[in-house]
């Protein structure tokens, strides 16, 4: 076991991408006793930063020193032996094996030669439990359990392997606010026993829970210090540089006619039970109907069907009174649907394709992109850069590769392509995920835009406050159903999060 | 009839059993090898040049084992360079896979073509009949009037099981073919783990291929193995990564290869080709019904890991 | 630039040294190998129309194949492919003889190119349909092609004056002259496929870049998850890539009989099969690479077998070679394409010549607060 951890430095760590400056000169000091919040947009540097400390990458220039004496991390196993333990937002867990097994392969060292010793994994496990107030069950398998138990599994996890530092990556990403609540209060308790690096983006969290705070941009400090003195605007007024005034849905609703109504669905899942399990909604033109839940309720699988991607089993999907359910992709994607997946690297985009051939993607076959078999290059060339000057889509020129951009660029040709459709409507699943701010408030803006044309859209995310700033109304996805839907002005944070868990309005 | 069949279906087994339990590890670390066959290839020939270089000298009856010893240890280096070029590299595996299997084909009939170039029998591995067992009517000789090396194949099976999911390595191979980035961040290191699996199943496929030359055939000819590399990569698939279920497979594939002999020997009239087309046929259906298990496999299976990749 | 030269080189020095070992095992000097493959055949004007004579199917496979791997489809069928193409094409012009050659020679070879696109169908279908992985099914079905083969060669499409003799040397009978490629420069073997093979590549090149039939091809191939969401079927593209490589394999075996040898024989695929993929790969999957890259291999596999009649090195060899070829390329690729091995080698070269680890930044202690 390694000995405590009193304080870890980061000093003037540099990491470099190709093409791209992560991590410029940053230095962060986190002590024993306090939680320190590691601050900054989507692409800022800090995972890449926490990647440094637990000998995932290795730093360009600069160090790092625990408890005054530099280490130098060369693998994750030299970073886990000096006791750095980390917590991805993804988790790192192997789901067809067991916590006890996940747990086990960690302590592989201390196995005898031959046999595997699970026992002493179990124990382990259980004493960690134990002592620090997070029950996991040692012989589960991880892929049958939730969200948050996973989590808490993956802390469980970390200290089992002899963490004196913890280090969260986004760890309320995935979590309802009562499950986010939660965990905050178990962080506070673990707090007093050994130091706690978190990272987040959402300020809120890193007023009620850092003692310290350090907030990065493109990749360099720009503030460091005690959380008490910064309200969240001025933090945020910090993360991004310049004020923030977030875009908001101010327009009434109107009073348009029904584009999209789903009913009753029931659509399977790859496991075999029922995914989407009788879900209905509607969504009328000239609105923005949120989709709220925690991820896991059906949304993938609904977002599938609606795209013609997924067999539906059962009800039915109407687009302006068209029936689609069970209709190929190109048959809804004539019919007026457009689609912002959530995948925005594989799914959105054929990343070595050049950005004009992206965004002709769903409608070379015709033309004027195509006369006859053959392709019309010209107009392929045209039409992108129209789109780029609408769209404000940075590349040096339309025939770099798409795969090259940035996540937020990416997104803007994704963008780009489905609105130059005019769509009756569109499904947007989490837009905004990993984007930077400048992009978000621009993606955010075209959506209003596309609301006040009269197109119907259904925006799926699991950033609340973005939810609760575009839609018209809200509904809350659980266990495959849409448990209810609350009007815009009325949703706050604990009465979705009520629902998200289950609990009936 | 179907004595026979059983009798000569288990040993033709083994060599393709081998291959397969070898290719299983392989593939539970996240890497296919379809170089398998150019390892068996080399393997076989290696099986059987001791055998031939001592024909007429006092050392012959070493010449299996040397034979063996030599195929594994190619076997592993071949192994290696796979890992050379699929892990350290990170090159699309089947490709890859397509030239290992052309380098030791190529190199094997190159060598035998230079220095023997005909058709040389060898003596080979003379049988070891269980004592009592092997006196049970029907069964005994199915079962128990075989080679050591078949014996010690077919224990192979629950030992590579064992091997798999009660040792600490097999935890760490099916942690690197599923999840390989959980395994990274405990401090596990991939591309040793992966390197590991596939040395190993060079050796095992080096030593499938001796068996074929060395027990089997007798023999060696460039066109030997005659595709059983890549049928024991199919097997993994249709075994579902399990080697009781390769060792049903082996079987199945053999027995049909028994079953064409069986037939002429027993004077029905098929053409010999058709039979020989057979077992290859069948793979193809047994690969269409178990096409779709791919999701029960290793999720990593096929995809080289970048630690530095950006997430 | 001189990253991408450098990693060539150095993938191309390691196949020429394993290859090497492989030489010196069976005595022969690699030296003299070598320079009797690359150069031997230049030596002569009949050799050197020898490589064309190689070429001409070359090109063929690797067209095909360079259209199923940008589909996504890893095709390595082309020798069953090649087989089927063969029997079909020899089929049609044994029974229809008294056909004017205008006829009769477009229809053999269009025979031969649809017996291929059929027999690549069936693993292109296997894979859209039911998921089975294209490599090992078409591998398999290449045995049965061979089987296949040998039996109506032995047997229903033998020769009969074979039988009458009694040599029984499995071939067909000789095909009529109506189907016969004319010859392009006398006394020599080379004909009018290779007008064939040229025009085939320029076709492909506009298939795979000028139609949207191409671009939707290549989409399904580089990412088949966002072709999908775009409405382009992916599972058809799938089947259409094998048709085209099939038909492309099946026409080079139907050229090579009615271009070469004017009849079926035993050994006739000579392994173009195998190194038609090399070619593909080797020519960046472009026609503009392929073209070149066979008449390399072809002065390769004429090379070699000259080196197996003067030097005695088995022509074996050749698959030695192509089969670090490949090793060579897929391991190169993926240095010149991936910028991080790029940085990675940089880091470790920095490493070796300096002396020790790098001495760490003297950097000023943890940040000031609220630096502005």
């Amino acid at each position: 076991m390694a000995e405590p951890i009193r304080e870890l430095a980061l000093c003037g760590i540099t990491k470099r991408f190709p093409g791209v400056l992560a991590c410029d000169r940053v230095s962060l000091l986190v002590r024993r006793g306090e939680v320190h919040a590691l601050v900054g947009e989507n692409g800022a540097g800090k995972s890449t930063l926490m990647n440094v400390l637990a000998g995932l990458y290795q730093p360009d220039e600069g160090r790092i020193l625990v408890n005054g004496a530099p280490v130098h991390f060369r693998t994750p196993a030299d970073a886990c032996a000096r006791g750095v333990g980390m917590v991805h937002q993804h988790f790192m867990l192997v789901p067809s094996m067991t916590v006890a097994e996940n747990v086990a392969l960690g302590l592989s060292s201390l196995h005898r030669r031959l046999r595997l010793d699970l026992e002493k994994a179990r124990r382990r496990v259980a004493e960690v439990s134990d002592r620090y107030h997070l029950p996991a069950e040692p012989d589960a398998p991880v892929w049958q359990l939730s969200v948050g138990e996973q989590q808490r599994v993956e802390l469980v996890k970390t200290l089992c392997l002899g963490a004196r530092l913890l280090v969260l990556d986004e760890p309320t990403s995935a979590l309802t606010p009562q499950e986010t609540d939660d965990l905050l209060e178990r962080l506070k308790r673990l707090a007093a026993e050994l130091p706690v690096v978190f990272i987040s983006h959402k300020l809120a969290e890193v007023k009620a829970l850092s003692h310290r705070v350090t907030i990065l941009r493109r990749g360099a400090v720009v503030f460091s210090g005690d959380t008490a003195g910064k309200s969240t605007a001025e933090l945020a007024a910090l993360l991004t540089g310049h004020e923030v005034r977030p875009v908001r849905n101010e327009a009434a609703s109107g009073d348009g006619a029904v584009v999209l109504a789903v009913r009753e669905l029931k659509i399977r899942a790859d496991r075999g039970h029922l995914a989407v399990d009788g879900l209905s909604l509607e969504v009328r033109a000239g609105e923005i109907v949120g989709l709220a839940g925690v991820s896991g309720n059906g949304q993938r699988e609904l977002s599938d069907a609606l795209a013609g991607l997924r067999p539906v089993e059962g009800g039915s999907i109407r687009l302006d009174g068209e029936e689609l359910a069970g209709e190929p992709p190109r048959r809804i994607i004539e019919r007026g649907m457009g689609y912002v997946p959530e995948d925005r690297h594989q799914e959105g985009i054929v990343p070595s394709f050049s950005v004009k051939e992206n965004l002709v993607l769903k409608d070379v076959a015709a033309p004027p992109f195509s006369a006859g078999p053959f392709l019309r290059l010209r107009a392929i060339e045209e039409h992108a850069a129209a789109l780029r000057d609408r769209f404000d889509i940075r590349c040096a020129s339309t025939a770099v590769a798409a795969g090259a951009l940035s996540g937020g660029n990416i997104q803007k040709v994704i963008l780009a392509r489905e609105l130059s459709r005019r769509p009756r409507a569109l499904l947007a699943a989490y837009p905004t995920r990993g984007v930077d701010l400048g992009a978000t408030e621009f993606i955010h803006g075209q959506l209003l835009a596309l609301r006040a044309s009269g197109a119907a859209v259904l925006l799926v995310s699991e950033e609340l406050e973005e939810l609760m700033a575009l839609s018209d109304r809200i509904a809350v996805v659980y266990r495959g159903r849409i448990l209810d839907v609350v009007p815009g002005r009325e949703a706050t944070r604990e009465r979705l999060g009520r629902l998200m868990a289950g609990v009936e309005a | 009839m179907i004595h026979d069949v059983l009798a000569l279906g288990v040993p033709f087994s083994v060599g393709l059993l081998l291959a397969a339990l070898g290719e299983n590890f392989n593939q539970r670390a996240g890497v296919f090898n379809l170089g398998c066959e150019g390892v068996m290839s080399v393997g076989a020939f290696l099986g059987f040049l001791p055998s031939y270089l001592f024909a007429t000298s006092p050392l012959l009856p070493w010449a299996p084992a040397v034979g063996f010893a030599l195929a594994a240890a190619v076997g592993l280096c071949l192994g290696l360079l796979f890992a050379l070029v699929t892990v350290a590299f990170r090159a699309p595996q089947g490709i890859a896979g397509i030239g290992l299997q052309m380098l030791g084909w190529g190199v094997a009939g190159t060598i035998f073509r230079h220095f023997i170039g005909g058709v040389v029998g060898i003596p080979g591995v003379a049988a070891w009949p269980i004592p009592v067992l092997s006196r049970i009517p029907f069964l005994g000789d199915v079962l128990f009037r075989h080679d050591p090396v078949v014996y010690l194949a077919f224990l192979f099976v629950p030992a590579s099981a064992w091997l798999i999911h009660r040792t600490p390595w097999g935890l760490r191979v099916r942690a690197v073919g599923t999840h390989p980035r959980a395994a990274d961040t405990l401090g596990i290191g991939v591309a040793r783990v992966r390197t590991e699996a596939l040395a190993l199943g060079g050796a095992m496929a080096g030593l499938g291929g001796a068996y074929l030359s060395l027990c089997q055939a007798r023999m060696f000819a460039d066109d030997l193995v005659a595709g059983r590399g890549f049928v024991a990569v199919a097997l993994v698939y249709f075994g579902r990564w399990s080697p009781l279920g390769i060792m049903g497979g082996a079987l199945l594939f053999s027995l049909a290869q028994a079953l064409q002999l069986a037939l002429q020997v027993a004077g029905i009239k098929f053409p010999y080709e058709f039979a020989v087309m057979l077992p290859y046929a069948l793979v193809v259906i047994v690969l269409a019904l178990a096409g779709r298990s791919r999701m029960l496999g290793p999720a990593a299976l096929g995809r080289p890991y970048d630690r530095e990749t950006r997430v | 630039m001189l990253w991408v030269v450098s990693v060539v080189a150095l993938a191309g020095l390691a196949a020429a040294a394993l290859s090497s070992l492989v030489l010196l095992a069976i005595g022969a000097s690699p030296w003299a190998t070598f320079v009797t493959i690359f150069t031997g055949p230049l030596r002569d004007s009949f050799t050197a129309s020898e490589i064309g004579v190689r070429a001409v199917p070359l090109v063929l496979v690797a067209l095909g194949t360079a259209v199923a791997f940008r589909s996504g489809v890893l095709n390595i069928g082309a020798e069953g492919q090649m087989l089927l193409g063969i029997l079909a094409c020899t089929a049609v012009a044994l029974n229809a003889p008294g056909l004017p050659w205008p006829v009769l020679l477009p229809l053999t070879l269009l025979a031969g190119a649809l017996a291929g696109a059929a027999w690549g169908a069936i693993a292109g279908w296997l894979r859209a349909r039911l998921e089975v992985n294209e490599i090992l099914s078409t591998v398999m079905l290449n045995y049965i092609a061979a089987q296949l083969y040998t039996f109506l060669l032995r047997g229903p499409m033998i020769d009969p004056d074979e039988l009458m003799t009694g040599s029984g040397t499995p071939q067909s009978m000789r095909l009529p002259r109506g189907a016969w490629l004319s010859r392009l420069v006398p006394g020599t073997r080379l004909h009018t496929g290779l007008l064939l093979a040229l025009s085939l590549a320029f076709l492909v090149w506009v298939l795979l870049w000028r139609t949207t039939l191409g671009y939707r091809l290549r989409a399904a191939g580089a990412e088949p998850r966002a072709a999908r969401y775009a409405g382009i079927r992916v599972e058809r593209s799938l089947v259409i890539a094998m048709l085209v490589a099939g038909a492309m394999a099946g026409l080079a075996g139907a050229v090579e009989v009615v271009g070469v040898h004017h009849r079926a024989i035993e050994a006739i695929s000579g392994g173009y099969g195998f190194a038609g993929i090399v070619v593909a790969l080797f020519g960046g999957l472009h026609p503009a690479g392929i073209v070149p890259a066979a008449a390399f291999f072809g002065l390769m596999l004429v090379g070699a077998d000259m080196t197996q009649r003067s030097a005695g090195v088995p022509a074996n060899m050749v698959l030695v070679l192509e089969g670090l070829i490949i090793l060579a390329i897929v391991s190169a690729g993926m240095f010149v394409r991936n910028p991080y091995a790029q940085e990675r080698t940089a880091r470790l070269v920095r490493r070796l010549f300096s002396k020790g680890p790098p001495a760490p930044v003297a950097a000023a202690g943890p940040a000031a607060e609220g630096d502005p």
